[in-house]
């Protein structure tokens, strides 16, 4: 390396060493700590006492984390393909030329711009089983049902019965897709319109023009969508913590790795089990992520390759 | 004039102005912490309570010129101070709750007290005892009270005579309760509950410690006690709800409660007649519920009276100096103070609760606004005024038992199974942190005799 080039490096780390010092105190650090208190009993303010793998060994054992774990991948394998589902149908509806799309646009993004908590409060009482009124109107046609046939249906308690709060929780976190919806109009925008154009000489219909053009034209914008969604459901916490005041649901029904990884954490006083939740967590999201790395590879079609 | 002037004249004065009473309020206010120990005091309360508070903090440092509390109120207390004594920047003073005691001074996060209050000549006798036990663990005194609570059966008079029961005579055993249950229930045609007696989980805020009132004790000898047959017919009972009521009539019923701090809180609002409610309900009361609201104050039923009469839960806000606090001596000087008679009657009264001395002045007694302040601060005395279990694993026995109560409200597990998990998921908890204590506990005692302030 010549002087310069040495100068040059040193001018170069020097602009970016605001990153690199941010990402070593706030995140490599952390993280590595993190690891290291996992194999240790510690509990905040008593020091760190190494114990091997015995975090690990119990967690194996302790049923709560299995439920949290189970919990959290349900919620993900639905609310993730629901909410890519209910954003693209979306998008593709408002990128039709209608008069008053830019009205249709900003109402379904605005869901996305309410915060997270009062979003959740917000939807504690629609989901309310008795004055709620998602019940209000099922229970409509349920009601003109039992009637016909003579059943006793009627709409669930979403929140409080242990059976439907997580699909409670799915409809929460899908009204939120405004941001995802933003995304695919802007790669909706990307689609040549002369491939539409010669398809449509072929003869094709909206149907085979979304399934041959628009898709795979889309599919790294879906590809995105998809690593954003599964970071995202995987960490899911907040919403369900203010819907349950702080709990985690009837029969735990509501407990997700996070809650699980706070609850040790603050709650119970056991930070190096819960760092133990925190790298297994971060494993697996690890590991999604790669799986849908090599999945991309066959499924994922970038312009410019 | 044109426009340009007019806006730069009007920047300008507001500049002049704003400068003005900078000056001013300099010179107008001399800090007044100058030339004094400033002592941070972090506490969990706001509104009124918090107010109360304040009130004393500004008389104390009124009273003396060497010592300045600096008082605030801090959301989620628990967590951040767990962080402020971990990252080595705690406040002097933190108020804290009773049950807090155990975790925090077992995981080293308090300063001891003992050589501090034998200074100023505070001891067991000053106060009730259940809550002097309830500042000490583990041969140590860890904190002061500031306020105490009791709970009791508080009780709808209105709804007691509507339902033709006698509104001065509550229920005093269990079999009792779920008589009178029985008579203020009421049913929609369609077989719907429109208000009831008593539910167990209205508000729920106690659900892990029903088997007080049975007798029976959460831990006996360091083991998890729930197999015991006082807690097991404790939670037969809770059972019995959901069989006798209905699961879904239940959950329908409770889904149409509003906020405990509204007008819509169901015992406020007629659907339930009897909670069992801390001292503080007066002041939910008199904010939430109708103007011709009456209502009644008893001890809570227990399974068998003639046992185990008048059995509350007392449990009091706690003023603790927390592990590596910077000035520990003047911290005191204030927690002192604040349990002298005087000041502690202020904090009482403003806060609406009974004081945790063992005297009260006569003027207290009469300029206090609660109509029930004695039913409360009578149970306190009680034989069977028992504490949170000792253990500084209870939030998470806590959270169990929640989860075993939820279990059994949806009628997916009976009381035996419920408890079982908890017993066998709980005794795992107790013997690791035991262990871990095992491990702490010499190093500890020996740092606490040396360091104390």
């Amino acid at each position: 390396m010549t002087g310069g080039e040495r100068r040059d490096l040193a001018t170069g780390l020097a602009f970016i060493s605001p990153w690199i010092i941010g990402f070593l105190a706030f995140c490599a650090y952390p993280v590595a700590s993190s690891v290291w208190f996992s194999f240790c009993d510690y509990s905040v303010l008593s020091p760190a006492v190494p114990i091997g793998a015995q975090n690990y060994i119990d967690l194996a054992n302790d049923e709560v984390f299995w439920t949290a774990l189970w919990n959290t991948l349900f919620f993900s394998a639905v609310a993730i393909p629901l909410g890519i589902l209910v954003a693209l149908a979306l998008a593709i509806l408002l990128n039709f030329d209608i008069p008053g799309r830019g009205v249709f646009r900003t109402i379904f993004f605005l869901p996305s711009l309410v915060p997270m908590v009062c979003l959740a409060v917000l939807w504690q009482w629609l989901l309310n089983g008795e004055v709620g009124l998602l019940n209000n109107v099922l229970n409509v046609p349920l009601e003109a049902l039992n009637a016909l046939l003579g059943t006793s249906l009627a709409a669930p308690n979403w929140l409080a019965d242990a059976r439907y709060a997580k699909w409670g929780l799915v409809f929460t976190v899908v009204w939120g897709v405004g941001n995802a919806v933003v995304i695919f109009l802007a790669g909706l925008q990307d689609v040549p319109r002369h491939l539409y154009e010669s398809a449509e000489i072929d003869g094709a219909g909206f149907w085979q023009k979304t399934l041959h053009i628009t898709l795979p034209v889309l599919s790294p914008v879906i590809y995105f969508n998809l690593v954003m969604g599964l970071i995202g459901s995987f960490q899911v916490f907040a919403v369900p913590y203010v819907m349950t005041g702080g709990g985690d649901g009837p029969e735990r029904s509501l407990l997700f790795l996070a809650t699980y990884l706070y609850q040790n954490a603050f709650d119970f006083w056991n930070m190096g089990y819960a760092c133990a939740i925190g790298v297994i967590l971060f494993l697996l999201i690890l590991a999604c992520t790669l799986v849908l790395r090599s999945l991309s590879e066959r499924h994922v079609h970038y312009a410019g390759k | 004039m044109s426009r340009k002037p007019f806006v730069s004249l009007w920047v300008r004065g507001l500049a002049l102005a704003t400068l003005c009473a900078l000056v001013a309020g300099v010179q107008a206010a001399p800090d007044p912490r100058a030339g004094r120990v400033v002592v941070k005091y972090w506490e969990k309360w706001n509104g009124f309570e918090a107010d109360a508070m304040r009130a004393v903090v500004d008389d104390f440092n009124q009273s003396q010129n060497r010592i300045w509390v600096d008082y605030s109120s801090v959301s989620q207390i628990d967590r951040r101070l767990m962080l402020a004594i971990a990252g080595g920047v705690p406040p002097d003073i933190a108020g804290v709750w009773g049950l807090s005691i155990p975790v925090y001074s077992e995981n080293n996060a308090l300063t001891p007290l003992d050589k501090l209050a034998a200074e100023k000549g505070i001891g067991p006798d000053r106060y009730i005892p259940v809550f002097w036990d309830t500042c000490r663990h583990e041969g140590h005194l860890w904190g002061l009270p500031s306020t105490p609570t009791t709970l009791a059966l508080v009780y709808n008079k209105k709804m007691f005579r509507e339902a033709g029961l006698d509104p001065e005579r509550p229920p005093r055993s269990i079999a009792e309760l779920e008589a009178f249950n029985e008579k203020l229930l009421r049913r929609s045609p369609d077989g719907g509950i429109e208000a009831i007696g008593f539910l167990p989980e209205e508000p729920g805020w106690w659900n892990g410690l029903w088997g007080y009132w049975w007798g029976g004790e959460m831990l006996r000898d360091g083991k998890v006690n729930v197999g015991s047959p006082e807690i097991r017919s404790a939670y037969e009972w809770v059972q019995s709800y959901p069989e006798r009521f209905g699961v879904r009539e239940l959950l329908a019923f409770r889904d149409g409660f509003g906020n405990y701090a509204s007008p819509q809180n169901p015992f406020f609002n007629g659907r339930v007649a009897m909670v069992l409610q801390g001292v503080w309900i007066h002041n939910f009361i008199q904010n939430y519920a109708p103007p011709d609201f009456e209502w009644g104050v008893a001890p809570f039923p227990s399974f068998d009276p003639a046992r185990h009469p008048d059995v509350t839960l007392a449990d009091c806000d706690m003023l603790v100096i927390p592990a590596g606090a910077k000035h520990p001596r003047e911290a005191f000087e204030f927690i002192a103070y604040v349990n002298s008679p005087g000041p502690m009657e202020k904090l009482c009264l403003g806060q609406l609760k009974f004081s945790p001395l063992a005297t009260s002045s006569p003027e207290f007694l009469a300029r206090h606004p609660h109509p029930h302040l004695r039913a409360f601060s009578d149970l306190a005395w009680s034989p069977n005024a028992r504490r949170y279990p000792v253990t500084s694993t209870w939030t998470a026995y806590q959270s169990e038992m929640r989860n075993a109560v939820s279990r059994i409200w949806s009628g997916n597990a009976d009381a035996g199974t419920a408890l079982a998990t908890v017993e066998q998921r709980q005794q795992k908890n107790l013997d690791r942190a035991a262990a871990r204590w095992t491990r702490m506990a010499p190093v500890l005692k020996k740092l606490w005799k040396d360091t104390s302030p």
